[in-house]
């Protein structure tokens, strides 16, 4: 007999990862007819407890307090480590995010099961629990079951529509953890955003917007135009409300020596060695489609592409539609017809 | 030199990134078509932690530089002629499946053998570094289970940035949701590292190194341990290729305005 349990962090509460998560949590423990419970380690375990009220599970359990206010390894796992021991689930579903991907390899060894991570789709076919995750980037889709108990799976986000919950007060049951001197070796400083720049990613938008090298290579006319594209493409963002994504020529500019678009840094690229973002549509623009950036792209459902090259990887089935044009005249009038 | 670091770089081979992959079913598992005639290349964020250890070890006297790798002994030596000119290193080969589809735990425990095995290694001042993710299982497991195995409290991933202070302690950016990073001090080593992109651009071809490494790859490949790598516990139902194709509309020879026009209907749809 299987026993659930949702572990989260109670930051992922804002980035609404735990509704994802405990509704997952309730679909599979409804098909396993088993009971499910909560674990949550972090700031404001409570509120985090509360939000989730009305969520059918059995049982709220938390760790709180400042030395697990932060995402740390040395923090985070013996404070899992600790939930899963009182809660004695054998399924552990958490939602996926920095922090808690973090921990979860070690934290399945440490108590003798095993995780998988990026799991996208957790369903029970006769009677028996199968997890689906991509491989080689994306490139192909496994399902799979696995023996070993506990099994901790890390829920990808954005693949299930998130139940909404009543909040409601809930009583958590707070379990002590004592850190030891060496737990507190690293001491986490805080956010850092890359210097100068604009917001340009936004994980929640409607549309991806793909800048190429192109954009700060010779024109026509034989000259660069990088000013002209930083406007054209920051007042597309402004205007659509997009995020920014980039190939890997563009950023890997940067350390080049060549002509860079001042906002663009590494974490706006897509692709292999970059993010796999997920968005409803996505705008690729002097970009020529090649494969490592292309299946960046795997979860972009909607595929337009501007470039000269009629001949580019875009061609080739990877969009929905090329436009063979110059970007920067297309863009520009696009923006003119969006400030109408 | 007080702050002297050993840095053990994880990495292993992936099939090029511009091939195409067929998933198979084999004896062993789920595999990829060819995949012993597949080009392959060091695993792409494993290969920005080795640039990044190759460039720690020039700044800072006395820090040597291990690669640690698993895969196939003939692979593996074809990867060394490409990446031997890259960067310093002791080469560490340990033969086994490195296939996406083979466990995170079991290339884990190899690895950790093949680290312990590494002779004058002094744990207080290891640095492991390595792809925060692999081209192939992409999990973010192998290098976290390693550290674990080696009782390293301090782990670090998506890292972009190390900062090495006087003292030996160091400043870590890693990436974190919202597009931003997180800023921590570590008193210093033991600590796993599992790079992102980093800012260091891929290092010139450097004959000399290549020389120098070459003596030491090819004995080392010659007496790799061989490894159990396998499925795990894991049954696979299903391995199987998205669609891959969709039917392109090429526009050639619209006029821009139009061509805007679309888009813009297209982005309000």
């Amino acid at each position: 007999m299987e026993k659930i349990l949702l572990l989260g962090f109670s930051d992922q509460a804002s980035l609404k990862l735990l509704p994802e998560g405990a509704t997952v949590a309730a679909s599979l423990a409804a098909s396993l007819e088993c009971s499910w419970e909560v674990a949550l380690v972090g700031k404001g375990v409570q509120e985090a407890a509360n939000a989730l009220g009305s969520c059918g599970a059995a049982k709220f359990y938390g760790v709180e307090g400042d030395e697990f206010a932060f995402a740390r390894y040395s923090s985070d796992l013996p404070a899992a480590e600790a939930l899963l021991k009182a809660s004695q689930s054998t399924l552990i579903l958490v939602p996926g995010s920095s922090r808690a991907n973090r921990v979860l390899s070690a934290l399945a060894m440490r108590l003798g099961g095993r995780a998988d991570t990026h799991v996208t789709r957790v369903a029970v076919e006769e009677g028996k629990v199968l997890a689906n995750r991509w491989f080689y980037r994306q490139r192909m889709e496994a399902c799979f079951s696995r023996s070993q108990r506990p099994w901790v799976i890390s829920l990808e986000p954005g693949n299930v529509e998130p139940q909404s919950f009543n909040a409601a007060t809930v009583s958590v049951e707070m379990v002590s953890v004592a850190l030891p001197d060496d737990a507190k070796r690293t001491k986490v400083l805080g956010l850092k955003y890359p210097a100068g720049t604009a917001q340009t990613i936004r994980p929640d938008a409607q549309l991806l917007f793909v800048a190429g090298a192109g954009w700060t290579k010779k024109q026509p006319d034989g000259e660069l135009h990088v000013p002209e594209a930083e406007k054209t493409i920051l007042d597309f963002l402004e205007k659509t409300q997009s995020s920014l994504g980039s190939t890997k020529s563009l950023v890997d500019q940067t350390g080049g020596g060549d002509a860079v678009l001042s906002f663009m840094t590494h974490l706006n690229q897509i692709g292999q060695t970059g993010s796999t973002p997920r968005h409803a549509k996505g705008l690729a623009t002097c970009c020529h489609g090649e494969e490592p950036h292309v299946v960046g792209w795997r979860f972009i459902t909607e595929r337009r592409a501007v470039n000269i090259d009629a001949n580019c990887g875009w061609a080739r089935g990877k969009t929905d539609v090329l436009y063979v044009a110059d970007a920067f005249a297309v863009m520009k009038k696009v923006n003119e017809l969006l400030s109408e | 030199m007080a702050n002297a670091y050993q840095i053990i770089v994880c990495g292993s081979l992936v099939p090029d990134p511009l091939q195409t992959l067929e998933p198979i079913s084999s004896p062993s598992g789920p595999a990829l078509k060819n995949e012993l005639m597949l080009p392959a290349a060091l695993d792409p964020w494993a290969g920005h932690a080795l640039y990044e250890a190759a460039n720690l070890a020039k700044k800072i006297p006395g820090t040597q530089v291990w690669l640690v790798s698993l895969g196939p002994k003939a692979k593996l030596q074809q990867l060394m002629m490409n990446i031997a000119q890259k960067a310093a290193f002791t080469f560490v080969p340990v033969e086994g499946n490195a296939g996406g589809f083979m466990s995170a735990t079991d290339s884990a425990s190899a690895l950790v053998k093949a680290i312990e095995g590494i002779e004058g290694l002094d744990k207080e001042r290891m640095l492991l570094f390595g792809g925060w993710e692999s081209a192939s299982r992409g999990a973010g497991s192998t290098l976290q289970l390693i550290g674990d195995a080696l009782g390293i409290q301090d782990q670090f991933m998506g890292v972009d940035e190390i900062k090495i202070q006087e003292d030996g302690s160091f400043t870590v950016l890693e990436r974190v949701e919202g597009a931003c990073h997180q800023e921590s001090l570590c008193a210093g080593g033991p600590a796993v590292l599992g790079w992102a992109t980093g800012n260091l651009p891929e290092p010139t071809n450097n004959p000399q190194v290549g020389m120098v490494n070459m003596r030491s790859i090819m004995p080392a490949l010659q007496k790799a341990a061989k490894a159990d790598v396998g499925l795990d516990g894991v049954e696979y139902v299903s391995v199987s290729l998205p669609k891959q194709l969709r039917d392109t509309r090429i526009v050639k020879d619209m006029p821009v305005d139009e061509i805007a026009r679309e888009i813009v209907e297209w982005i309000k749809k």
